[in-house]
């Protein structure tokens, strides 16, 4: 516990044992975090698992239950909203509706007296930042959803927070905008050089806009890693199967090698090219991503030694870019497979009920605690 | 109703009739009463079974056009301008209205706000206690603030024991027991309509406004009432409105000072028997309430388009 606080302390904004309790329901259980200053780190997550209570906790919306909040080595815990240097963009914007966009993005400098001159010097550079300029008399109902997207930004940057904090801040945007909004928001975010937390429950919006991802569920945080980390090496089941397409086999270990080891599955014996903790015996779980298994119709392929299965072709689902085959291994076991379409005109040499083998290197399996 | 369905499924002139079904009572109801007695408003006074003469005389051809009607309602017998019996009880009125519609205010907006910030389990309770008073009549409640505001009433009597008063003051037939009385009646006109624009408000607005380092205090005056002007608007109209006109609170709660022009009107209708004079009076009060109906509507026409 004291070694958790410690490392808690170091980071810019951490949260040290934080729980948030409703009435009998606890939203969240226990949330140690460390967040370095000029990151963007994302909670991510599915609705109910906490990360937007924690989020409404660090803009001090809420009071935590127990456990403390430091910004910057400072308890920020008690300060109420209006005292902390943390500024919120939220998922509806709350834009004002009766203030017009300059005065939207002045509120804040307004509530700390700044010099008239200073003040119209930096909402229009804050304006000019999110290429909204020329919209500054304009009233929010008259924008389009991601120009309030930006005016939300401008108002919440302007006062030049040292935490920014994101409530889902792509969440209201159609597909197309949001891609394109990803990146100038991380753009601006960079361009201020300011801290930021973002909620998400998209975890694509989180691993291209993040340096850093907390995977939470009821609660609690199950990992924490830079995005790739988090994909190619899932601690456990759930941030496995949260994140991505995966396919999951329960195991008992049989082999166990400093380089390498074996767990035989349902789906046969799995080599690992890599050494695991776990006393032979034990069941473990493995996971292998769809698009690092190859797959080939039987007739034309040599398939390697290890980790080969056969299995007639179930289901395809064409999604332009890649598609996902669907396989029924001998007993039933199904696995499903990714496969980028890089040739054109699409022939399909793997069709429906077609006879297939597939394999995959010793190194694509990852081995996490069951359950 | 089956057929009216029908008819309306059909499309048959469905939009149109219902559309029609206000207006057609609109104007059976007070558009035509109101021509009617605008109409009287210009005649002489008769002494027939209608004490008015009719505009047109046809026996001798003479069209007879009464501008005194209007004109004695602000020209005294002695030639004098704006020093009638009338033109105090217009500005007397209108004195009340405002000052009622205020106290509604101050009094209606905390219970308003309360009530969006109560547990949803409360609120129909805290309507109800609202509209309740609705449901008993208005003359029974307005002769229970007799009974409390009497020299020896229950609020006399309740001061004088926390010994905040040494000696009873007058409650009763004064502007305080006047006021009292118009508020009271009024006040669900004016929790109603701020309780429905506060519980349209995002509470994200307030949470943004103190994270962009408003107090609660600041934010409330900034964000909360600024936007919910609509409602104040729509209160102090719907309580001044009435209370202009109010007939039966003043004659039984003003005294013999707070003549307004509701008991006004009475008199030459019932008692001077003077159709004519008093039609003139009624139509200079309902122009008098359409103006600031109509400015209403056209701020709130603006706010609209932005």
């Amino acid at each position: 516990m004291t070694g958790e606080a410690s490392l808690a302390e170091k980071g810019f904004l951490s949260t040290d044992a934080v729980v948030k309790q409703f009435d009998a329901a606890v939203a969240v259980n226990g949330v140690s975090l460390s967040i370095r200053r000029g990151e963007i780190f994302a909670l991510l997550g599915s609705s109910g698992c906490g990360k937007s209570t924690l989020l409404r906790m660090l803009a001090g919306f809420e009071r935590p239950t127990q456990g403390r909040i430091y910004l910057d080595g400072v308890d920020i815990t008690d300060w109420p909203p209006y005292e902390r240097p943390i500024n919120m963009m939220f998922q509806s914007y709350a834009l004002f509706p009766h203030l017009s966009v300059w005065d939207n993005v002045a509120f804040g400098l307004r509530r700390e007296h700044v010099a008239a001159a200073s003040l119209a010097d930096r909402v229009d550079a804050m304006l000019n930042l999110v290429q909204l300029g020329a919209y500054a008399k304009r009233k929010p109902h008259q924008l389009s959803g991601g120009q309030q997207q930006r005016v939300a930004l401008a108002r919440s940057l302007v006062k030049r927070p040292q935490l920014l904090l994101l409530d889902e801040p792509l969440g209201a945007l159609d597909k197309k905008l949001r891609e394109q909004t990803q990146f100038e928001l991380v753009n601006i975010i960079e361009q201020v050089g300011v801290t930021c937390v973002m909620v998400t429950h998209d975890q694509e919006e989180a691993m291209t806009m993040a340096s850093r991802v907390a995977v939470m569920d009821k609660g609690r945080v199950l990992q924490v890693g830079e995005p790739h980390d988090i994909y190619e090496f899932p601690a456990s089941r759930f941030v496995a199967d949260f994140i991505g397409n995966v396919n999951l086999f329960d195991g008992e270990l049989i082999e166990d090698l400093p380089e390498r080891c074996v767990l035989r599955t349902e789906v046969g014996p799995i080599h690992v090219g890599h050494g695991v903790s776990g006393a032979l015996g034990s069941t473990l779980t493995v996971a292998i991503r769809p698009e690092k298994i190859s797959i080939a119709r039987a007739d034309a392929a040599k398939p390697l030694a290890h980790n080969a299965w056969r299995g007639k072709v179930e289901e395809i689902a064409y999604f332009g870019a890649y598609s996902t085959y669907i396989v029924t291994l001998e007993h039933g076991q199904r696995m499903k497979v990714t496969e980028s379409n890089a040739l054109r005109h699409g022939h399909r040499d793997i069709t429906w009920e077609d006879d297939v083998v597939m394999w995959c290197d010793v190194m694509a399996p990852v081995v996490m605690p069951a359950t | 109703m089956t057929c009216i369905a029908a008819l309306l499924g059909r499309g048959w002139m469905g939009r149109p009739l219902v559309i029609a079904v206000p207006y057609v009572w609109l104007g059976l109801f007070f558009l035509a009463p109101f021509a009617i007695m605008f109409y009287i408003s210009w005649v002489d006074m008769g002494n027939d079974i209608l004490p008015f003469k009719p505009l047109w005389d046809e026996a001798s051809g003479v069209l007879r056009l009464r501008f005194d009607n209007y004109t004695s309602l602000w020209r005294s017998d002695q030639g004098q301008w704006f020093d009638t019996l009338y033109v105090d009880a217009y500005l007397r009125s209108v004195w009340y209205a405002a000052l009622s519609a205020c106290i509604c205010l101050l009094v209606g907006y905390p219970f308003a706000y309360a009530m969006t910030r109560a547990d949803a389990r409360w609120r129909p309770l805290l309507l109800l206690m609202v509209m309740l008073p609705f449901w008993t009549s208005l003359l029974l409640r307005v002769y229970a603030w007799k009974g409390l505001l009497a020299d020896q009433g229950i609020v006399n009597q309740a001061l004088l024991a926390l010994g905040w008063v040494q000696t009873a003051p007058v409650l009763l037939y004064t502007d305080v027991s006047l006021l009292v009385g118009m508020a009271y009646v009024y006040l669900p006109f004016m929790v109603l309509p701020l309780y429905a624009a506060l519980s349209k408000q995002n509470p994200q607005w307030l949470e943004a406004a103190y994270d962009l380092g408003c107090t609660p205090w600041r934010a409330f005056w900034i964000v909360t009432v600024p936007l919910s002007w609509r409602g104040i608007g729509a209160g102090m109209i719907l309580v001044f409105v009435p209370s202009l006109g109010e007939f039966v609170i003043p004659s039984l709660l003003g005294g013999p000072e707070n003549l307004m022009i509701g008991r006004v009107l009475w008199d030459e209708m019932f008692t001077a028997n003077n159709w004519p004079r008093a039609s003139a009076l009624a139509t200079v009060m309902v122009l008098a309430i359409v103006v600031p109906l109509v400015w209403y509507a056209r701020v709130a026409a603006k706010d609209d388009r932005g």
